[in-house]
Formats: structure tokens, C-alpha cells, sequence
């Protein structure tokens, strides 16, 4: 059995050893990008950033860099594949599931706190909206990150409430929201209310 | 499958040595209860005593009297924790003190005591892991009821002064506890002349099986069965008599004690080539743990602006066996309370791999270990969003 298997698939094994698309401080010396986006913690053990060429709203080429596991810098390696070539619109709708999916799935634990790499490239893509004269032209359409140390969005929340989450401590026990820095709690728990307040 | 498989992780738990498993082997036909009066009982109870003696002698009393078999250091560490419940709670000398920095079994016996109403103090560390003492002198008194402080921690390898520690303790009628599981058979243990109360062993870290450890209780020292039933040892501890791991323990704690002086040598002069390889070839690294008072075996080192479960992984493709303070590899969401408590950085702390060396490690494994590690970090820095500091900052 391989050595690999008890913990992630063959395909993040692969991304892991031989990652796609990653910035070579050497040979990217010249890479000139439309538009960058970083997110993530140190605190919590994972960044990422992403480099996009982007040229009539289509992603022509793209690099990363990525302080964190195995896992992390997989999926940020699966994500640079997937949308190049990819319109912005359409990249920016990218969610952590579909990476997992396509690394032939990631322990569950996993998803949350290394999958960083869609809210990265949101970030780069929001920056190059802006620079563009389109602050905000994909906003709403997507859910927000509440928690960066743990990616937990504001969908999230809403789910958790749905499931019956209504306070503070049972939101925690679903999500692990804030159990890191807890610099979201206050921003989180205005959230939590109006969630409760609708679904409550 | 890794082409071959360098073994660098015996703080976790250490391979059953030959000697100890042959004398298993024929402990497996040794089925009598050690507790039966007839000929085959006594021939049990006779050799589970002298196993004790070995295992007395190894943690320095001559009363194996003092010494009762449990299932391990986690077993030994909730008895003496169970005492201090059941003699704390109707008492006004009920405070414990304990570090920051021991064992999660320690930590949660503890945290559990406060959950009861104990006052209970986690004392803090110093940037080399040993005890704060002007921390610990100042939260003595009359109150104190146990202090609990590991002879040796198992992240850092850092050794506790506890002959200081129980002598301060006993100054203000307090009990003395050390989890004394890391420092067995890496370093001289003396439980008489620490002067402890209490201190918890593990077998299967000196070389022996798992599911078998001990607890010394000086004569005289207050204990409750955690486990009630039978008559066995000494009505502390129930349950039928454990011969296979008993006497596997008595062969490890004999050998254990005997060789401790050649393991310091030896295994100390291959950490210390590991750790003189490791800085000369990777920039920016920081050896954590105190410089002198440390296990012979145990190498803690950070690299910054790589992560430790990246490059656990990648030292296991080549097969390399470590551990990390790396969250990401612990199933927790934060980096290990030891490297936060010797105030680490959360960078530090994450990009932490620790190395502990055995009996069985060579001078080519280390040279193989200090040939993989260099391009690795490199590998993974390279891509990395953070700088290699080493103030922990990005």
C-alpha cells in the first residue's frame, strides 16, 4: 500500500510532488500579473496568493505561491489547471468542493482550513475588477469569508443556523468558527442573529 | 512504498527489541493467574516480582514495593490525579500545580480537576522549556496539594530540574508527581534522590510492549485505586496480572538501566551531528529546547517559511519518520501548546519538525536525514508566501 494513501488520494500526492503552476522565484522573474489576491493566516498555518494574466476577461495564465500543508498546496496547484483559459466569471464561482472533488477528495478537516485557494483568487480577480473601473461586479453572487483563519463564509453560517445552530457555542460546535484568532466573533454573531432571526 | 525506512520518531513509541520479545515469546506459556496460590501461580507471581525490582531499579528505589503495574503512562498519570479528586475535595489544600507544557494526559487530568472546582495553575516556561521558578514560588503554599512537573518533555526534549522543584514543593507540605515517561532510559532517573512522591512510566518507549506501564508512590504517599476489584497490587490497582507485558517490561527496564550510560553517549553524539548537518546546510533554522539540559535523542527544530506537515510529508516519501508541532498535522486547529508555550510564533511553532533518535538509529541514517532535509525545505520555501524569518513575523 502506498505510503500516501491512509491520508490524501494519489492526485493530491501528485499536485503535492509536482505542483502545477507555482511561482519559481527564479524563472517567473518577468511574470507580469493583471491582477494578485492573497488570503489566509499565518496563525493558522496556511496562505495563498494568486497571480493572474488576464486578457478580455478570459485568465490566460496564472502562478501561486503557498505557505502551507500538503493539502493546501495541491489544491491551490488543482485550482491554477483548472481555470486557465477559464472566463473570470465563471473562476470566480469556483467552490472548495469542486477542488476536493477533483483531488479525489480531502478529509474533511482538510476542506476548510487548506482549501484557501478559490477565496485567493476571488481576492486577485476582485483586484482586477477594481483596477478596471468594476469595483464589486461579481459581489453578492458569492459567499463571503467570515473567518479567515478557518474559511468559514457567511453561507456557512447560514447553514449551520439551518441546521440549528442558534447560539454562539452551537455555531462553534458546527463550524469551529473562531476557535483560531476569534477576531470574527463580533462580525459572526451580528450574522448568527440575523440568520436566527429568519431561520430561528 | 518509500525505498527504505529511517525511523526518527521514538519519542512517539520505540520497536520492541529482540531481547524483549524473546522473553515474551516464552511468556505466552506463562498462562497462570499470578494471583493463584498453586505452584504455577507462585512461578508467575515470582517472575512479575522480579520484574518489578527491574523496573524499581531503573527509576533509582530499592523497594519495588513502591513500584504497581498499570496499562501505561496515561493510566499511572489519572491515578495520582484521581487521588488528588478524592483527597482535595473536602479539603482547603486542594491547589495544583502543574506546567504548561506536560503531556495532554497531564493537561486534561488537570483541566479536568479545575472543571471540578479545583484551583489548578499551569505554570508558564521559559524560551527553553524549563519551569518559571519565580512563577512556581510565587503560586506555592499551604493550599498546594500535588505539583506536577514532567522529568522530561517529549515535543523539546527539555529536562526539568525536579529534585529542585519537589524540594521547594515539600518545603510547603505539598505532594510531588513527575511523568517521568520521555526521561526513562535516556537519562539517569532517581526517584529517591528527586525525592517525588509519584512518577509515571511507560514500557513501550524504552523499547518494551505498549498497554504497560507504572506508578511509584513513595511509602508512605496518599493513593486511591483508579481501578477497584481485586487484591492485586496492593489493592491499588485491580485486575488480573499482565504477565506477557509485565515481564517484557522487566527485560526493557533491566537493559534500559544497564545501557543508559552507552544511549547518552551514542545517541547524543548522533543528535549532535544531525543538528550540526542540519545548520550548516539549511539557513534560518531554529533549534528549539534548552541547549544542555535536553534528552540525548531529541532534536526540535523550526524552519520558518515551511510548513511541518509539508515537509512531514515530504520526509516520509523518502521514507523519513518525524513528527511536526505543525497543526495541520495534529487534527487540532492550533500548533503545538508546547512550542506556543515556549513562546514561539504561531510560523515557528508551525513549520516545527521534531527528530527523536533511538538506539537503533545509525550515523547513515542521520546522513541520509541531513542529505533529504536541505532541498525540501528549500523546495517548499521557494514557493512559499512567507519570508524565512526567524522572529517568527512574515
Amino acid at each position: 500500500m502506498d505510503a500516501f494513501q491512509w491520508l490524501y488520494s494519489d492526485i493530491v500526492k501528485d499536485h503535492f510532488t509536482n505542483p502545477r503552476n507555482v511561482y519559481d522565484p527564479d524563472r517567473d522573474r518577468d511574470f507580469a500579473p493583471d491582477a494578485e489576491g492573497m488570503v489566509g493566516n499565518i496563525k493558522c498555518g496556511d496562505q495563498m496568493m494568486f497571480m493572474l494574466k488576464i486578457s478580455n476577461d478570459i485568465i490566460t495564465d496564472v502562478r501561486w505561491k503557498t505557505y502551507g500543508c500538503a493539502s493546501a498546496i495541491a489544491s491551490t496547484s488543482m485550482l491554477s489547471e483548472v481555470i486557465k483559459g477559464m472566463h473570470i466569471r465563471d473562476a470566480y464561482h469556483i467552490k472548495p468542493q469542486d477542488i476536493a472533488t477533483r483531488l479525489g477528495g480531502l478529509p474533511d478537516n482538510k476542506i476548510h482550513c487548506s482549501v484557501l485557494g478559490d477565496k485567493a483568487l476571488r481576492a486577485a480577480i476582485d483586484a482586477y475588477l477594481e483596477r478596471n473601473g468594476r469595483a464589486g461586479e461579481f459581489k453578492g453572487e458569492e459567499a463571503i469569508v467570515i473567518c479567515t483563519c478557518l474559511n468559514i463564509t457567511d453561507k456557512d453560517i447560514e447553514e449551520a443556523v439551518k441546521q440549528g445552530a442558534r447560539d454562539w457555542h452551537s455555531l462553534q460546535e458546527a463550524t469551529k468558527i473562531g476557535t483560531v484568532c476569534g477576531g470574527c466573533r463580533s462580525k459572526a454573531e451580528e450574522l448568527l442573529h440575523e440568520f436566527v432571526h429568519i431561520y430561528g | 512504498m518509500a525505498v527504505r525506512s529511517v525511523y526518527m520518531d521514538y519519542n512517539a513509541t520505540t520497536p520492541l527489541r529482540p531481547e524483549v520479545r524473546n522473553r515474551m515469546v516464552e511468556a505466552m506459556d506463562l498462562y497462570a493467574n499470578a494471583s493463584s496460590m498453586h505452584e504455577m501461580g507462585r512461578r508467575a507471581r515470582a517472575e512479575i516480582e522480579r520484574a518489578r525490582a527491574a523496573v524499581a531499579a531503573l527509576i533509582g528505589t530499592h523497594d519495588p514495593s513502591t513500584v504497581i503495574f498499570t496499562s501505561g503512562g496515561s493510566e499511572s498519570n489519572n491515578t495520582v490525579f484521581n487521588t488528588m479528586f478524592l483527597r482535595g475535595r473536602n479539603s482547603q489544600r486542594r491547589k495544583i500545580l502543574t506546567t504548561a507544557i506536560e503531556h495532554p494526559c497531564v493537561l486534561n487530568a488537570a483541566a479536568h480537576l479545575k472543571e471540578e472546582g479545583f484551583p489548578v495553575v499551569f505554570l508558564p516556561v521559559d524560551a527553553q522549556g524549563r519551569l518559571d521558578m519565580d512563577a512556581y514560588r510565587a503560586e506555592l503554599g499551604p493550599d498546594v496539594l500535588l505539583v506536577s512537573v514532567m522529568a522530561a518533555n517529549n515535543e523539546i526534549g527539555t529536562i526539568e530540574d525536579i529534585a529542585t522543584i519537589a524540594a521547594l514543593a515539600h518545603e510547603h507540605g505539598a505532594l510531588v508527581h513527575t511523568d517521568a515517561t520521555q526521561a526513562a532510559g535516556k537519562v539517569p532517573v532517581s526517584v529517591e534522590k528527586w525525592g517525588v512522591d509519584y512518577a509515571t512510566l511507560s514500557c513501550h518507549k524504552i523499547y518494551g510492549p505498549k498497554g504497560i506501564g507504572a506508578l511509584y508512590i513513595r511509602k508512605g504517599a496518599p493513593i486511591e485505586p483508579l481501578i477497584r476489584g481485586g487484591h492485586q497490587e496492593q489493592g491499588i490497582r485491580a485486575g488480573t496480572y499482565n504477565n506477557l507485558g509485565i515481564l517484557g517490561f522487566g527485560v526493557a527496564a533491566e537493559l534500559a538501566l544497564a545501557e543508559v550510560g552507552d544511549y547518552m553517549r551514542e545517541v547524543g553524539a548522533l543528535r549532535q551531528r544531525l543538528r550540526d548537518l542540519i545548520i550548516a546546510r539549511i539557513p534560518n533554522v531554529k533549534i528549539n529546547g534548552h541547549p544542555v539540559e535536553v534528552l540525548p535523542n531529541t532534536l526540535n527544530v523550526s524552519f520558518p517559511g515551511a510548513e511541518g506537515e509539508a515537509i512531514l510529508l515530504s520526509l516520509d516519501l523518502e521514507g523519513i519518520e518525524v513528527s511536526t508541532g505543525s497543526a495541520c498535522a495534529s487534527g487540532s486547529l492550533d500548533p503545538s501548546h508546547v512550542l506556543m508555550a515556549i513562546g514561539l510564533g504561531p510560523e515557528l511553532a508551525h513549520g516545527s519538525i521534531r527528530f527523536s533518535l533511538g538506539k537503533y538509529t545509525t550515523v547513515e541514517e542521520v546522513d541520509y536525514v541531513a542529505d533529504k532535509l536541505p532541498p525540501i525545505i528549500a523546495r517548499l520555501r521557494r514557493m512559499s508566501t512567507v519570508s524565512p524569518s526567524l522572529t517568527g513575523q512574515s
